[in-house]
């Protein structure tokens, strides 16, 4: 029997190094990977959340299936912008996509 | 030390290790498949909770779908950023600094988490049957079914519609 | 003995757990037992496989076939195979070493692990879970994952292509596969493997939804990479695709693996349209079930043969095109049509199964019309182009 505070100490884990790819990397797409990282650490604090404590209820089911879809589409949606990016200023480095910085 | 803890504490240490992989390996190729690998240990993590309905929807949709495309948009754009160049950029002392700080203020919060012991999961009430129903019931949740529905026709056409190469005559 | 799996099982548990080891570590050490076993079956199942195909498909071309190493070239492909352990496994410059080795080895990982839910006998299923038809679509994705580090470690522009073409076909005809095993999932309700036999009890599934048990097959064949869908893997066209790198038995991987993921397409149609293990006597005599379902497998398996010697070779805009302009439309409304007709004459009290077949007849009967004026539309375009060039060289000529 797996306490909690186990599960929510990994999630935290996988949050922060999620967070420290998305800060620290160059690359838009690893900046991607980072944030897919966060969110996957998201659905395991709920899932465990859900486990333990409401497991009579199918609210933290629900709302990890729509965590899962609104990734899907933000990872769609994000890979589309970098490609498309790509094509017209031949760089995917986050810092060189400035045009409106001041 | 239980069965289970001992495959919890091996599928963690999996996913950690593959989630610091993610983040610091150069080559991106090696990031993605590293992902992978953390994406499945997740999975594994979701078996344990009990439920194998998401566990399985995870590898289905996260390991097939969005880290094959990740993939694919890392070798689509290799030939801008080489693996040679830096892939950290100049402030990874300060975020590294700042992620510690915000892992030792989550971890203190977790560590008044509530000693829980896993309620009873009754069987009837979370079952596919139940999920099905619950998902266009109208006291259920068919609001956010249908709005995430919604979400997704709109990222299917934004993405078609954004890396649309321009149609010939433009 | 009218169950010999679950009798042996007994026996070797009782016998484990009487030498005195924990009930619990003789559970997990039997499970890994018999996973290991039927992985290794299906894996040499595989020289029976080749062989099949070898032969039937020399048959079809008016040719004999492997006949010269044991008695009808039987063991031809035990040669192939030490010929293949023998030979060097070929890293070329350049090469990510470790994603260039473990690429085979995810790709045959994959199709093993399809075999884990598949429900064999009354009784003999690897692991029970309720979501076994997911479950196998997803480990059937990963085996692209493999071919797409084949693709990208090897250095070679050629492979990249190929592995890009065949990771596009792959995915695109996963949707039409979905939306196909929703139906049976729907008519059985439930997703578990031994479910959906069950409830094949009374009919099977390919008269009830004969149109989705169709596009499933269409749709697996393309899945897999078989002929008329090859075009990754033609030598003719793009040497070879993303194993061009491969020697020795990192190709071999390849190949079974190409080969066991055909028979796996076969014993699936076989377990959702065809009823599984079902057959006169089978409940009884779990291991007549078990013939019942080879038997069937492997007739579908033929088909898939049968298919790769008949037909030509598909270009990847004809592909394409008739993946997401044909085949997705047609099993969204064949979907849409079998969910309400499937509640509705249940309700009414109609034969299920009268009213599903009509349904599909229906909708096969549109679908041919609308054929036929796309395709008369597009020749009555052509004939108008050509006219005047006919017009014009009769002009000239006289």
């Amino acid at each position: 029997m797996v306490p909690l505070s186990w599960y929510l100490a990994l999630a935290a884990g996988l949050f922060t190094v999620g967070l420290f790819g998305v800060l620290a990397r160059r690359n838009a797409i690893a900046i991607l990977m980072g944030i897919e990282l966060m969110l996957n650490a998201v659905n395991l604090n709920l899932l465990a959340f859900w486990r333990y404590l409401w497991s009579d209820n199918l609210t933290g089911v629900v709302f990890i299936i729509v965590v899962l879809a609104v990734a899907a589409a933000e990872v769609a949606v994000g890979l589309a912008l970098i490609i498309s990016i790509y094509r017209r200023r031949s760089t995917v480095i986050a810092e060189e996509i400035d045009l409106l910085k001041w | 030390m239980t069965g289970p803890q001992i495959i919890f504490l091996a599928a963690a240490a999996v996913t950690l290790i593959a989630a610091i992989m993610v983040v610091t390996v150069p080559r991106l190729v090696h990031a993605g498949l590293w992902l992978i690998l953390a994406l499945a240990g997740i999975a594994v993590l979701f078996i344990l909770l009990d439920n194998g309905f998401l566990a399985v929807v995870q590898v289905a949709i996260y390991i097939d779908a969005i880290a094959i495309l990740i993939i694919i948009a890392v070798m689509l754009t290799r030939a801008v950023m080489s693996d040679t160049d830096p892939q950290i950029n100049r402030m990874w002392l300060a975020s590294a600094l700042a992620c510690l700080f915000i892992m030792a203020g989550l971890l203190g919060i977790v560590a008044q988490a509530p000693a829980a012991s896993p309620s009873e999961l009754v069987e009837a009430e979370v079952s596919m049957d139940a999920l099905g129903r619950a998902l266009v019931d109208v006291d259920g949740f068919i609001l956010p079914f249908e709005i995430a529905s919604v979400l997704l026709v709109a990222a299917l056409v934004g993405a078609i519609l954004v890396a649309m190469t321009p149609a010939r005559g433009d | 003995m009218s169950d010999p799996f679950t009798t042996i099982g007994q026996f070797i548990k009782d016998l484990l757990i009487g030498i005195g080891i924990d009930a619990v570590v003789t559970d997990v050490a039997l499970n890994i037992v018999g996973a290991v076993v039927l992985g290794g079956l299906v894996g040499a199942a595989a020289i029976l496989l080749i062989w099949a195909e070898r032969k039937l498909v020399a048959r079809i071309q008016d040719r004999l076939g492997p006949n010269r190493v044991g008695p009808f070239g039987l063991l031809q492909t035990i040669a192939d195979a030490l010929k293949l352990i023998t030979k060097e496994v070929l890293i070329p410059r350049g090469a990510d070493r470790y994603v260039f080795i473990m690429a085979p080895l995810v790709v045959v990982a994959g199709v093993i692990g399809m075999w884990a839910v598949m429900p064999l006998a009354p009784g003999l299923i690897g692991s029970d879970i309720n979501v076994g038809l997911l479950y196998v679509i997803a480990i059937g994705a990963i085996g692209t994952l493999g071919i797409i580090m084949a693709g990208l470690s090897s250095n070679n522009k050629y492979a990249l292509l190929g592995a890009f073409r065949t990771v596009a076909q792959m995915l695109s005809y996963t949707v039409p596969i979905i939306l196909a095993l929703l139906i049976p999932v729907m008519l059985a309700g439930s997703m578990g493997m031994s479910t959906i036999v069950e409830a094949q009890r009374s009919v099977w599934f390919i008269f009830l939804a004969p149109l989705a048990a169709i596009i499933f097959f269409i749709s697996s064949i393309a899945e897999v990479g078989r002929a008329p869908f090859d075009l990754l893997e033609a030598e003719s066209e793009i040497v070879a695709g993303f194993h061009i790198e491969y020697s020795g038995m990192a190709f071999g991987m390849f190949f079974v693996g190409e080969f066991i993921h055909a028979f796996t397409i076969g014993a699936l149609f076989a377990v959702i349209f065809l009823g599984g293990w079902q057959g006169p006597g089978a409940e009884s005599f779990p291991l007549l079930g078990l013939f019942y379902f080879v038997a069937k497998s492997f007739l579908m398996y033929f088909v898939v043969i049968w298919i790769r010697g008949t037909f030509p070779r598909i270009r990847i805009d004809q592909m394409n095109s008739f993946n997401w302009k044909f085949i997705t439309p047609l099993a969204l409304t064949v979907f849409v049509v079998t969910a309400i007709l499937d509640k509705l004459s249940v309700e009414a009290g109609f034969n299920r199964t009268a009213v599903l077949l009509a349904a599909n007849a229906i909708i096969v009967l549109g679908t041919l019309f609308l054929l036929r004026t796309h395709a008369r539309s597009l020749r009555r375009r052509l004939e108008v182009t050509d006219r005047p060039q006919i017009q014009r060289s009769e002009a000239a000529g006289d």
